[in-house]
């Protein structure tokens, strides 16, 4: 195992100052809109504020991986008296909920920073400071994994398929046949 | 060739549309929604880009369909009245503030076009759902609530939610139909028992004036849900998302440079930012309080200002916004022991100081009031005319069966009998006008603070503003607040200071508006009621008006725009956002004629219903100090601007000038032009055409 030195880029969100404009959904669905800015439409955006008003409930949250299923179980954090669902704050595209998928398709959707920007748009358009843009160095641990070849892998499906003993069986027979 | 059986709806009906020879639409959808609610039948009708070109879109296409559909024979409250749901042109889009929704219809107050607006949420999520309007027509048999999802829509029971409030309301539709991002747009009881002055509750915001609300309920309409997954598409993206970068940063560069030596409320952006300011020194103790009538000199002592910050900063949980849009200008108020809701700008002070009262209780009756769904100018005077009436003995004890003796007690009372229009509520509920004509025994005196029958803002000043008369007399928005702006309320003391402002203000259509205010003094040979000049008062307001028109056709927020001093949006950056936007290519001139169009539509509308210049004035004690020959001055010339004559009636020739020759046909026909004007109009355009 060996470390090494990585940008992580994160958007710090302080819920307590958001205003609920939605003006980072509005942005970051036009930035990936094709072309760029053509369209619009907070559906497809990739960060949305979780928002109930009379509850004073606003978390911004921008989407993360895909999860394939649901949690089976999810807890409720109660804040300054306000209560939360755990989904409040979770960036997974899940089956739980209509957050984070494309409107039409259904396929999910990952926040990819704004690549080729100099900070995310989000952060850029929310001129309440809701959302701020850092970045720091940090060392993560990378374990040293020899990526299977091909052949590997390829093997690896067919025993999968048939089983270590057929699969074994057919090679010798081929041997056989070969030489 | 696509197959379009593979494809989403979205793209199967824009491949339609393409086959069909459709043009495509930018910024607007192209499609509006029809209703007849007596039929129940709903259709999705494509709009023609030649009226969006003419008239834009907001306003300015209301107030064309109203021009088409509704005759001046049609009452208020006939089903024949439409009420159109309009969102602004460029709502929707990535353009800062742009998020208006457009009300109009024919007003029960004023029996003349209402076109209240309101910010929030609804109008963007209407676009994003695929519509640029809903407009009603007809009545529903039962109470009913309309659910828009995309291209889905129904009309729905809404018997269980009869006598709800409006914020009430929209919670309940969101949990039943399980969809908390739906935008709601509800009324309360008041616009279920036609309140003359009930509004439409949106969240944090709503539209108020003109009893809109109250066509929402004869119509039987409880709300309007929306919730929408579309594209809008922007005809040139780049170039838009530039000006839109732009905008933002302006807004920077004024947050970081209020404007100085004005009240700390004129010196930023947005609307008057009451939820954050808690100094109402100014307000409170310059307005005429109750029924417009006192006006409380040192009001504002260190602990009336303590107590008010406390209690506002109790029940004040955040500054909020509308869509897409940095400024604060509302807020959530919890107050002990009532349910949540949000408040924006004035409310916080007219029920307060209309009952002679504090805060807590103005925060308290202001959560009924949203609740029930009445305008916050017109409820606090219309009570507190009736306890004037009653101080008078106009009105006795016995009108008000069971009114406790307390004063906040007494204005709780009426709110209820007013929205429930019980006893004398239900004259009360037809506003102070209409009202006070019912009563007779001399009531007509104490409704003394209306334009065009409809409660003012509770101002009485001394000496008159020619800029501010214009504007109170022509306007047909009857909100100074949505016509006033741009143009300082007044000279600065030193003219170093004034040269100083003019240095860096760019919105002025002209360089002359910059000498203007530099020659503008506080006393002597240039100062008012002389100075500005007849010319250049009607040079002002033409301006200001002009502002405001484009704003609600574009569905803009006044509070980025018209209304504040050095916005981010003027006269010069408004055609590039309309042609990267909408991709109809627009220059000022061709935006300056536009705006004259539509405004001369709406003033054509109220004048086929009787408004003449006969009507256009403030009320009489609006100003201590009267000058009625340089206000027939200032009322001529202004006419003469804008194209009207003598009467206030729009003359043949302006009309053929701005494309309305249809609108003359009809003055012609009905007697309201003669023959004659309409002969010399084109005998002036041949003449014209022969040179």
């Amino acid at each position: 195992m060996t470390s090494k030195k990585k940008t992580i880029k994160n958007i710090k969100i302080d819920v307590d100052k958001c205003n609920g404009c939605r003006a980072c959904e509005v942005i970051c669905s036009s930035f990936h809109a094709m072309p760029k800015y053509s369209s619009n439409n907070p559906a497809r955006s990739r960060i949305r504020v979780i928002h109930d008003p009379l509850r004073d409930i606003y978390v911004p949250v921008y989407a993360g991986e895909y999860a394939v299923a649901e949690c089976a179980g999810r807890d409720k954090y109660v804040i300054d008296g306000k209560e939360y669902d755990e989904c409040a704050f979770c960036r997974a595209a899940c089956p739980s909920r209509e957050e984070f998928k494309e409107p039409d398709s259904g396929l999910p959707l990952k926040c990819d920073m704004c690549e080729g920007e100099d900070e995310p748009l989000c952060v850029k358009w929310c001129l309440v400071d809701a959302l701020t843009y850092e970045e720091r160095e940090e060392e993560v641990i990378v374990e040293e994994e020899e990526a299977p070849d091909e052949i590997e892998i390829g093997l690896e499906t067919l025993i999968n398929k048939h089983g270590l003993d057929k699969l074994l069986d057919t090679v010798e027979q081929l041997a056989k046949d070969k030489s | 060739m696509v197959d379009e059986e593979c494809c989403s709806p979205a793209i199967t009906s824009l491949i339609q549309d393409l086959k069909r020879g459709k043009r495509m639409r930018y910024a607007e959808t192209g499609y509006n929604l029809e209703i007849d609610l007596s039929r129940g039948n709903i259709e999705k009708v494509a709009t023609d880009p030649k009226e969006t070109e003419l008239y834009l879109g907001g306003l300015g296409t209301n107030a064309k369909l109203i021009w088409d559909r509704v005759p001046p024979e049609v009452e208020p409250f006939s089903p024949d009245n439409l009420l159109i749901f309009g969102a602004g042109l460029l709502c929707g889009t990535p353009a800062t503030g742009c998020n208006r929704t457009i009300v109009s219809t024919i007003s029960p107050q004023t029996r003349l076009l209402a076109f209240s607006m309101m910010g929030g949420f609804w109008a963007p999520e209407l676009k994003y759902a695929g519509y640029d309007k809903v407009v009603l027509r007809g009545k529903s048999p039962d109470l009913v609530y309309i659910w828009i999802h995309d291209d889905k829509v129904e009309l729905r029971d809404a018997s269980h939610l009869r006598g709800k409030g409006a914020v009430e309301t929209a919670e309940l539709i969101k949990q039943e139909l399980n969809q908390p991002k739906a935008q709601v747009a509800a009324i309360g009881m008041a616009g279920e028992n036609r309140v003359y002055y009930a509004s439409i509750e949106q969240g944090r915001s709503s539209a108020s004036r003109g009893g809109i609300g109250a066509v929402m309920g004869d119509k039987g309409v409880k709300a309007i849900v929306v919730r929408g997954t579309r594209d809008l598409n922007i005809a040139r993206p780049e170039e838009f998302l530039g000006l839109c970068n732009e905008v933002l940063d302006y807004i920077k560069y004024r947050e970081e440079h209020p404007i100085p030596g004005v009240m700390p409320i004129l010196a930023g952006l947005g609307s008057p930012q009451e939820m954050k300011v808690h100094d109402e020194k100014w307000h409170t103790e310059n307005f005429m309080w109750g029924n417009s009538r006192e006006r409380r000199k040192g009001f504002w002592t260190d602990e009336i200002a303590k107590e008010w910050t406390e209690t506002m900063e109790k029940a004040r949980t955040r500054l909020i916004s509308c869509f897409n849009c940095p400024m604060k200008c509302g807020a959530t108020i919890s107050m002990p022991g009532l349910p949540t809701y949000m408040m924006k700008c004035f409310t916080k002070l007219t029920y307060t100081m209309g009952a002679f009262s504090d805060l807590d209780f103005g925060l308290r009756i202001a959560q009924k009031a949203t609740e029930y769904g009445v305008d916050g100018f017109s409820a606090p005077q219309v009570m507190a005319f009736a306890i004037e009436l009653l101080e008078n003995g106009i009105l006795s004890k016995d009108d008000f069966p069971g009114m406790p003796e307390d004063n906040e007690g007494r204005f709780f009372y009426l709110l209820d009998m007013i929205v429930r229009r019980e006893g004398i509520g239900d004259l009360l509920a037809n506003g102070t006008y209409w009202a006070a004509k019912e009563i007779g025994n001399g009531a007509e005196e104490f409704a003394h603070n209306n334009i065009k029958k409809t409660e003012q803002l509770p101002l009485k000043l001394s000496m008159l503003n020619p800029i501010y008369f214009l504007m109170y007399s022509t306007g047909e928005k009857i909100n100074i607040t949505q016509i006033e702006g741009q143009f300082p309320q007044a000279p600065f003391p030193t003219r170093e200071a004034r040269e100083e402002f003019v240095k860096d203000w760019i919105q002025v259509p002209d360089d002359r508006f910059k000498q203007y205010f530099v020659d503008w003094e506080l006393r002597g040979e240039n100062s008012m009621p002389f100075y500005p000049t007849v010319e250049m008062c009607c040079d002002i307001v033409d301006w200001q008006e002009r502002m405001h028109y484009i704003d609600d056709a574009l569905g803009q927020c006044a509070g980025l725009s018209s209304f504040p001093l050095k916005p981010p949006y003027h006269i010069h950056n408004y055609p590039k956002f309309i042609s990267a936007g909408a991709g109809i290519e627009m220059d000022e001139e061709k935006l300056t004629a536009a705006a004259k169009r539509y405004r001369t539509l709406v003033r054509a509308i109220n004048i086929r219903r009787g408004m003449r210049r006969k009507d256009e004035k403030p009320p009489a004690n609006h100003w201590k100090k009267r000058f009625p020959e340089l206000e027939e001055q200032l009322l001529d010339a202004y006419y003469k601007l804008k194209g009207w004559n003598r009467d206030g009636i729009p003359t043949a020739e302006s009309l053929r000038e701005l494309g309305l020759d249809y609108v003359s046909e009809d003055f012609i026909q009905r007697g309201i032009l003669g023959d004659d004007e309409a002969a010399d109009a084109t005998a002036n355009q041949q003449a014209a055409t022969a040179q």
